[in-house]
């Protein structure tokens, strides 16, 4: 199979180009304070462009129903979409089959999904989990809690000054006991591109599965999950341009259809007596209940725009805002990049001498600029760079470099604030 | 929208970067680990009580310009009062950054002398925390709570 939606790239100057991708969000046209808002937080989750909107309007408008369930028209109108939505799914991260697309809440759910399912009934007292030191809560927590309930051991992949994941230590923690890597495939508070390639190839010379936390790299690089041969990937619709609410674990069928399920309910069965359930295939034995519907469609709609513009236009626009960024922030007195990073995407963490991150995002609001101010839900990396927090501008297909610019006075605002 | 220097007041600069009492109190016979999970900031508050009258306070820890400044403020006013006023003073200063100013409001707010520079915060609901972390904190270590408190 191939996948059209990272093949697709827009010429040359995509720059130009931002600016009718900003029609397409309406919130882009609203004022914070007077001021047309400049939306950088777009790591803790991105607007939505009108496509999406109107297909989740469209969906309760004229074909809401529950799904799997009904044998009238609406309930296979509505079934239809939803199942549609999960195939452009499957194409979109070039998965076997849509089968290994399971609907989940989001990365978080995906991976508590992962935590509990596949991890909690395999590993014993003794085993190890690998993850890195930066990863957002939503991947470690999770596995802090397996080990906890089976007496498994949490090892933790250092990360280098600059916020690179070290490869031979991670080699080196990687053993006979290791039952499961689990590291982001983007760091949300470094912007780091980790080399899941490498870690992958490592791993599974053990014959060690791996996850991948996509919440952040999904929308930013283009994800192929057979090539990578990744065996577990979880990302979030809405920092893909999509709503909240629902998300994904992708998975290879092997592994799926060998765990129990996560939640037990409606859908998720073939049959039930009070003395033996059977459980349903992939992907309903994961799907308990009522999903979110209009969540899925509106995923559906938020992957066929980004596959309209095409993920690496997107990314080739996104690093140029980034490359620019960097340089100027650069002349900016005081001002410390956190995460330098050979390879990076999308995301500039900074910190500026004697002046608090939240200080920071307060007075930029005021001039109708968004950033994100504090630990990122990262608190172990700000541990490693004894730092509070940083203040953090994450970037989308939206934005231009006069947003950067408008950053960099506003940053320069807030230092004639504190000379006070 | 609400004037940015009307949170950020020079008083509240003078504060962040000299505040006052801000060292470990080693006579302290009452003491409270603040948290705010939102920033990571962190303090922690020493209190001296004798005969119900704080005769020494004191606080440490990092934190933005108004969690200091209002951690600073709070040393000075609450030197030599009674528990009592202390927790006339918690109400009040309470009631003064979560009320807005357009807000209609029923009983007028008594002054509170040097802590109205604080009264801006009240148009800046996602900072509040920030202002009460160390009044939250006074609090605890009032009680005598061991555990660490959260404005969360
Ligand atoms: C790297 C990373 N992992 C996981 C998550 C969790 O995503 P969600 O809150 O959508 O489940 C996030 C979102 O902030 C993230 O940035």
């Amino acid at each position: 199979m191939k996948i059209e939606s990272n093949a697709a790239v827009r010429p040359a100057d995509t720059e130009s180009d931002a600016p009718d991708w900003r029609d397409d969000f309406p919130i882009l046209r609203e004022e914070i304070g007077g001021k047309p808002l400049i939306y950088l937080d777009n790591g803790a989750t991105t607007q939505k462009p009108q496509a999406v909107i109107d297909a989740e309007v469209a969906y309760y408008s004229r074909r809401n129903a529950n799904v799997h369930r009904g044998v009238h028209t609406l309930s296979q109108r509505a079934t239809d979409d939803y199942e549609a939505a999960r195939s452009k799914i499957a194409r979109f991260i070039n998965a076997a089959s849509p089968e290994e697309i399971i609907y989940v809440r989001g990365a978080t759910e995906a991976i508590n999904l992962v935590a509990q399912s596949y991890a909690r009934p395999r590993v014993k007292a003794g085993d190890e989990i690998l993850i890195s030191a930066m990863e957002h809560h939503s991947n470690i927590v999770p596995w802090q809690m397996v080990c906890e309930q089976t007496g498994a051991l949490l090892k933790v992949v250092q990360i280098n000054d600059r916020g690179e994941l070290d490869l031979e230590y991670f080699a080196r923690l990687l053993g006979e006991r290791t039952r499961l890597v689990a590291v982001t495939h983007l760091s949300n508070a470094l912007g780091s591109i980790v080399p899941v390639e490498r870690i992958i190839e490592l791993a599974h010379a053990h014959g060690t599965p791996v996850l991948l936390d996509g919440a952040q790299a999904i929308a930013h690089l283009g994800v192929d999950v057979r090539a990578l041969d990744c065996d577990f990937y979880a990302f979030s619709g809405h920092k893909l341009y999509g709503p909240t609410g629902i998300g994904v674990l992708y998975g290879k069928t092997a592994l799926l259809s060998a765990m129990p399920p996560y939640q037990g309910g409606g859908d998720m069965i073939r049959s039930v007596t009070f003395e033996k359930t059977e459980y349903n295939d992939l992907p309903y034995k994961f799907e308990a209940g009522t999903p979110n519907i209009a969540g899925a469609i509106g995923l559906g709609a938020a992957l066929d725009y980004v596959s309209g513009i095409g993920i690496a236009a997107i990314a080739a626009h996104e690093r140029d805002l980034l490359d620019y960024a960097t340089a100027q922030v650069e002349e900016v007195a005081g001002l410390r990049i956190v995460g330098t990073a050979a390879h990076k995407a999308s995301i500039l963490s900074f910190t500026l001498e004697g002046i608090h991150p939240h200080d920071i995002g307060t007075i930029l609001d005021h001039q109708g600029i968004a950033i994100r101010a504090g630990h990122h839900c990262a608190m172990p990396v700000m541990q490693r760079f004894g730092i509070a927090g940083t203040a953090r501008a994450s970037f989308a297909l939206y934005n231009t470099r006069a947003e950067v610019d408008a950053l960099v006075a506003g940053l320069h605002e807030v230092q004639e604030m504190f000379k006070r | 929208m609400s004037d940015l220097r009307e949170l950020y007041q020079d008083v509240i600069f003078d504060h962040y970067k000299k505040p006052r009492n801000c060292h470990v109190l080693d006579c302290a016979n009452h003491q409270a680990e603040g948290y705010n999970p939102l920033c990571g900031d962190q303090l922690t508050v020493y209190l001296k009580v004798d005969n119900g009258v704080i005769t020494d306070l004191s606080f440490n820890g990092s934190g933005c310009a108004i969690s200091t400044a209002s951690a600073s403020l709070m040393t000075e006013a609450l030197k030599g009062k009674t528990l009592k006023e202390v927790e006339h003073l918690f109400d009040d200063f309470h009631q003064m950054v979560t009320t807005p100013e357009s807000a209609p409001e029923g009983a007028p707010r008594r002054d509170l002398g040097k802590l109205e520079v604080l009264s801006g915060v009240s148009e800046f609901p996602a900072r509040v925390k920030c202002a009460t972390l160390a009044w939250h904190t006074l609090q605890s270590a009032l009680r005598k709570q061991t555990n660490p408190v959260s404005t969360e």
